[in-house]
């Protein structure tokens, strides 16, 4: 999933403050998975705007709405009434959600009330790791399915730096060294000889260095 | 043999060679440059100057080589793959070879993380061994990472960095190959305090073949205190002093901890003159070159 976390309340503040009428559209997939944009956040942060909002003597209505997705037009013009009626809408998507609904309102102001962050899972309950960089050339069956490029924090191909301890990248005691799992997986899976091989420098035209990417699936298009 | 350095030349004659280190001054005082440089010159046979070691903002590695230079002490300019992408990479080794800058010490870099800007974005665009091998392709093949050929190819002697005490340990010596396969001539390892790990270490590497493929120059680092000592062990990323050594330094009255941490390197190196695929020493003195011609002298090295 695409993860993402509510940006601070007073951020969120200074964002609508300029707006009587605000719509906060949550986005039923992802988001509502990580806790940040569902209808329970859409239900928990029109409270608390209203609530400061009041304790500032300041007048602003708020208006509630979730849709299932909102990267998909099908589904983003279920918000199409809300959005007319309303001066803004604080969106709870993604980045791509957010923009979505600005390519499809060209006249309305989308505001974005999360930092989109990583594409990850949740691992344990509450705690989401990033998983995927999306780099467009996917080479986890060399390194037994976990990620170097997105898990390890120099991104290295050719095995760990001198910073691994005891299982732990050097950045962070917290954090797992992507280079241990690798070997202990591949130790596992008898399949260590993977990592004698030399990986060359990465094609990065793939991944954002290329510029913003498109995935044209000519069958698809009418 | 054609010989790319002096550095290679001392140890290509069977010279059991030693290495000091110049960090570059945080701004652009050449002065600081030209007081290391008389510190070390005439004891050592190679200096590595530091890329924005521990990603604090520094005079470059390149200008600092090209002072060294300048002087007449040969540089390992180290170069990091933190900082820059394979465009910026290459068009260094270049320069740094027009400035007549003659051994590279190719590696990763401290993340940015542990530096005094920590909100920079990092590169890593390729990662270390894909560097030597770069370095290795220019002078083998004459060519750039594009396979255009080049007008004059930088010539140098390729090193490396290896830490026997970073874990997975049976994952080291693999590495250790994997950078010999892409061209390293010469390793210098983290500061060696755990002296049985490193025995394994270069056991392993012995046993392998992989020492008779590579030179490797053991790091030390004098302790000036117990509380470097305990600093080191639980503050520097990859660093392995053990406990009777923290002990040891605590030991000893303050005033004599400086005295105590050169014996412990004397000790050391005595250790690695006598192991089989050790070809020399890398004495890091960080900010104390002074200690530098005492070790190197008591350690009859000069």
């Amino acid at each position: 999933m695409i993860t993402a976390s509510q940006k601070p309340i007073n951020e969120i503040i200074e964002l609508v403050e300029p707006y009587k009428k605000v719509l906060i559209l949550g986005c039923g997939t992802c988001v509502k998975t990580c806790f940040s944009g569902g209808e329970d956040e859409v239900a928990v942060l029109a409270s608390a705007l209203r609530l400061s909002f009041k304790k500032m003597v300041r007048s602003i209505e708020i208006e509630e709405l979730t849709i299932e997705r909102q990267c998909e037009n099908e589904f983003i013009q279920e918000a199409s009434s809300g959005i007319a009626r309303n001066d803004a809408v604080l969106s709870l998507a993604c980045g791509a959600g957010v923009q979505a609904l600005a390519k499809q309102f060209l006249k309305e102001v989308v505001l974005p009330g999360l930092n989109t962050t990583f594409i990850g899972i949740q691992e344990s309950p509450g705690i989401f790791t990033e998983e995927c960089s999306g780099c467009g050339n996917c080479s986890l069956a060399i390194f037994g399915g976990i990620c170097p490029v997105t898990r390890c924090a120099k991104k290295l191909l050719n095995g760990p730096c001198g910073g691994s301890q005891k299982g732990f990248c050097e950045i962070d005691p917290d954090t797992h060294c992507a280079w241990h799992l690798i070997i202990e997986r591949l130790t596992t899976l008898g399949q260590m000889d993977n990592l004698k091989t030399y990986i060359p420098p990465k094609n990065w035209n793939t991944s954002l260095s290329g510029g913003p990417r498109k995935l044209i699936r000519e069958d698809h298009i009418i | 043999m054609k010989t790319f350095s002096h550095l290679h030349e001392n140890l290509l004659q069977g010279k059991f060679v030693v290495t000091g280190e110049c960090g570059p001054p945080r701004g652009a005082n050449k002065a600081v440059i030209d007081k290391k440089i008389s510190l070390l010159k005439g004891y050592v046979d190679a200096v590595n100057v530091t890329d924005n070691q521990t990603a604090i903002v520094r005079m470059s590695s390149i200008a600092a080589s090209a002072h060294l230079v300048a002087a007449g002490l040969e540089p390992v300019m180290q170069m990091v793959v933190r900082d820059r992408n394979r465009i910026a990479i290459q068009s260094d080794i270049m320069g740094a070879y027009s400035l007549g800058i003659r051994n590279i010490l190719c590696l990763s870099g401290d993340h940015q993380k542990f530096g005094s800007q920590p909100d920079a974005m990092n590169v890593f665009d390729i990662d270390s061994v894909n560097l030597v091998r770069t370095v290795r392709d220019m002078r083998e093949k004459g060519k750039d990472m594009s396979g255009f050929v080049l007008d004059v190819a930088p010539q140098m002697f390729i090193g490396a960095a290896a830490n026997p005490f970073a874990d997975p340990f049976e994952y080291r010596v693999i590495r250790l190959a994997k950078k010999i396969d892409a061209g390293v001539d010469f390793i210098q390892t983290q500061c060696i305090y755990n002296i049985d790990r490193f025995k394994e270490w270069i056991k392993r590497a012995n046993d392998e073949g992989l020492t008779e493929r590579v030179y490797i120059l053991g790091g030390v680092t004098p302790l000036r205190s117990a509380g470097m000592a305990r600093y080191m062990n639980n503050k520097v990323a990859g660093m392995d002093v053990p406990s009777d050594i923290i002990k040891r330094m605590d030991g000893i009255g303050k005033k004599n901890q400086a005295d105590e941490g050169i014996k412990i390197c004397l000790e050391t190196i005595e250790v690695l003159k006598e192991l089989t695929g050790v070809h020399g020493v890398h004495i890091m003195a960080i900010e104390w070159e002074e200690a530098v011609a005492k070790i190197v002298e008591q350690a009859g090295l000069k």
